[in-house]
């Protein structure tokens, strides 16, 4: 018997209203949007959000990204009081103090990025990162000059940086403001670069945009995602531009470790053992 | 035929009585002059009124003008011994960034500018100004060496953006404009940056990382088009004057927001009206502005432009 037909099976079995069936299914079981495989729920999180089947990861909050590569309870966040102003007076169909104050509630947090000092098998770092979930991860003022902060603190404490980046891009309720974020963290790297210390970039999914023309593609070395969508120009864009449907797997991490855009493509389970071996190579 | 913008009408119109009064045979001639220099007189407070008073959806229009100066038009009429340096060493010769050495009043310096066409078979030559990343590849090696012979650096900006397609995307677009910007932040030597049309986002900051940045009055310079932000934000491309004017993308609000350090005024009626005088005044934005750069040390140019970017932001603490 396929684990299929056993949980059908199960769920047939379960003796209750339609409606509270389906939310008993839900908490135990979960479809796999990827393999179209049902899974575990406990099995799911065991394997860090990802598909036990087809390996398939599912979005999580950078926070839970961060717990994932460092040493448990050591995080210390810097910086967290920034938060974004209005220097445009910025309004399309809302106005932008009111959408930062609506992401604001939704994530708990001030701005999109979340950064601090950490340890990684019991080597400090600066590790920081970009919650999707806070205006699509764009990347505005508070952005950019976190992490200009967080490359300058390392600088300062003499440790490596990583990143971890996900973003639909530049934030253009900051416009031009938000351009500039690419060469103030750009330049902070070159800083970085002189000090002899490294930056490790973990792209996930999706990375576009004015991130990914910045920062995020400037890791001495380079990690993605699985499946993840790392870009410049988003897909949607190319296919205005070329009146062409792009091909199966365009710009996901697999492409781009193929046209060698990054060293290489980690599973969730492996990104604390990949970035631990790439720091001891760094010393 | 010149090409007119629709609220340069009543210009144009002006301009068509002159012409014609200007070819009446046999008038007295006195009568004559009078009515020409009247109708001079008007033409100029018409323009005056319109140019003074231009939107932003219309600065866009004229930042895009297919008779603007271009990259090529300032280094005929700025510089002399302007020899071509081609290709990345990698892939390919990318026509849509011109780069090469001059010499500014006999001193060798580095010119780098997008390059868009006037027609439509040397706009898919130059691909409208939008670079690939082999383009931007050249730039870094030619920054590189600029850099390496104590080399002045003048960059010219004006293209709707780095160019979106397969290819582009295949060799890496986004590392290209990232190690662009490293790259600048990196010049030990001056650079000096001149948004000259559209300044269109990351694939015009890959070139636009001066110690000073002078802006054309008309030019506009934003992180997206105003169509790009308005089918985006307002899910429909119409809406693209109130983008512009939502995006902030005029030499006044950029010198407003410090991103800037001069705004470079246009002949009345538009840097495409006069391509000697517009670059009269470009070159003395330049000149000015290099032998200041010349009195510091590389390590004070590096820490100077890195300062400058470095504040760029606005956020509360
Ligand atoms: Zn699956």
């Amino acid at each position: 018997m396929g684990i299929r037909d056993f949980l059908r099976d199960k769920v047939q079995k379960v003796n209750t209203p339609d409606q509270q069936r389906k939310e008993i299914d839900e908490k135990l079981w979960l479809k796999c949007s990827g393999c179209g495989e049902i899974n575990y729920h406990k099995e799911v999180t065991k394997a860090l959000q990802t598909c036990p089947k087809c390996g398939k990861h599912f979005p999580i909050t950078v926070r839970e990204k961060i717990d994932i590569i460092i040493d448990p309870g050591t995080f210390q966040e810097i910086d967290e009081n920034l938060k974004s102003l209005d220097p445009l007076k910025f309004k399309d169909s809302k106005k932008y103090p009111d959408r930062v104050k609506a992401a604001v509630k939704k994530t708990g947090m001030n701005d999109a990025f979340v950064s601090g000092i950490a340890r990684i098998n019991d080597r400090p770092v600066h590790i920081g990162g970009i919650e999707f979930g806070f205006l699509g991860g764009s990347m505005g003022s508070v952005v950019g000059e976190k992490i200009v902060r967080l490359v300058e603190s390392a600088i300062e404490k003499n440790t490596h940086v990583i990143t971890i980046s996900c973003s639909g891009g530049a934030r253009m309720q900051e416009s031009i403001l938000s351009l500039m974020q690419m060469a103030k963290t750009s330049a902070a790297l070159v800083k970085l670069r002189q000090k002899g210390l490294g930056h490790i970039s973990l792209l996930t999914d999706p990375t576009t945009g004015g991130v990914t023309a910045s920062y995020a593609m400037l890791g001495d070395i380079n990690i993605a995602e699985p499946g993840a969508l790392i870009c410049f120009a988003g897909p949607r864009v190319i296919e205005q531009t070329i009146r062409q449907t792009l091909p199966e797997g365009f710009q996901r991490s697999e492409f781009l470790l193929e046209h060698g855009m990054v060293d290489m493509v980690l599973h969730r389970q492996d990104w604390k053992s990949g970035i631990s071996k790439v720091l001891e190579f760094f010393g | 035929m010149a090409t007119v913008l629709d609220f340069e009408a009543p210009i144009v119109e002006i301009e068509a009585q002159l012409d014609e009064l200007r070819n009446l045979p046999g008038l007295n001639s006195d009568q004559m002059n009078k009515e020409i220099s009247s109708l001079e007189d008007k033409l100029a407070k018409v323009r005056a009124n319109i140019y003074k008073r231009l939107t932003p959806q219309q600065k866009v229009m004229v930042a895009r003008h297919p008779d603007r100066p271009y990259t090529l038009d300032y280094i005929q009429n700025i510089f002399t011994d302007f020899t071509e340096l081609h290709g990345d060493r990698l892939f390919r010769e990318d026509p849509a960034l011109v780069c090469g050495m001059a010499k500014l009043d006999g001193e060798p310096v580095m010119v780098i500018g997008h390059q868009k066409g006037r027609n439509t078979k040397e706009n898919i030559h130059r691909n409208f100004g939008m670079v690939n990343p082999e383009g931007y590849r050249k730039s870094q090696r030619l920054f590189e060496m600029a850099d390496m012979f104590k080399r002045p650096v003048i960059t010219f900006v004006d293209t709707p953006g780095a160019y979106p397609g397969i290819g582009a995307e295949e060799r890496g677009q986004a590392e290209a404009i990232a190690r662009s910007l490293m790259v600048m932040a990196g010049l030990k030597v001056p650079m000096i940056t001149v948004i000259a049309g559209e300044g269109g986002s990351g694939g015009a900051l890959a070139i636009a990382m001066g110690n000073r940045i002078g802006m054309l009055e008309h030019s506009i310079y934003a992180v997206i088009s105003p169509e790009g932000c308005a089918s985006i934000l307002w899910k429909d491309a119409s809406y693209a004057g109130k983008a512009a004017e939502a995006l902030k993308l005029t030499s006044k609000d950029l010198k407003e927001l410090n991103i800037i350090d001069e705004i470079i005024e246009e002949p009345m009626g538009g840097a495409h009206r006069n391509h000697p005088a517009t670059a009269a005044k470009v070159k003395d934005f330049i000149v000015r502005n290099l032998a200041e750069l010349k009195t510091m040390t590389p390590e004070q140019l590096f820490e100077d432009r890195y300062q400058k970017f470095r504040n760029m932001g606005v956020f509360a603490e």
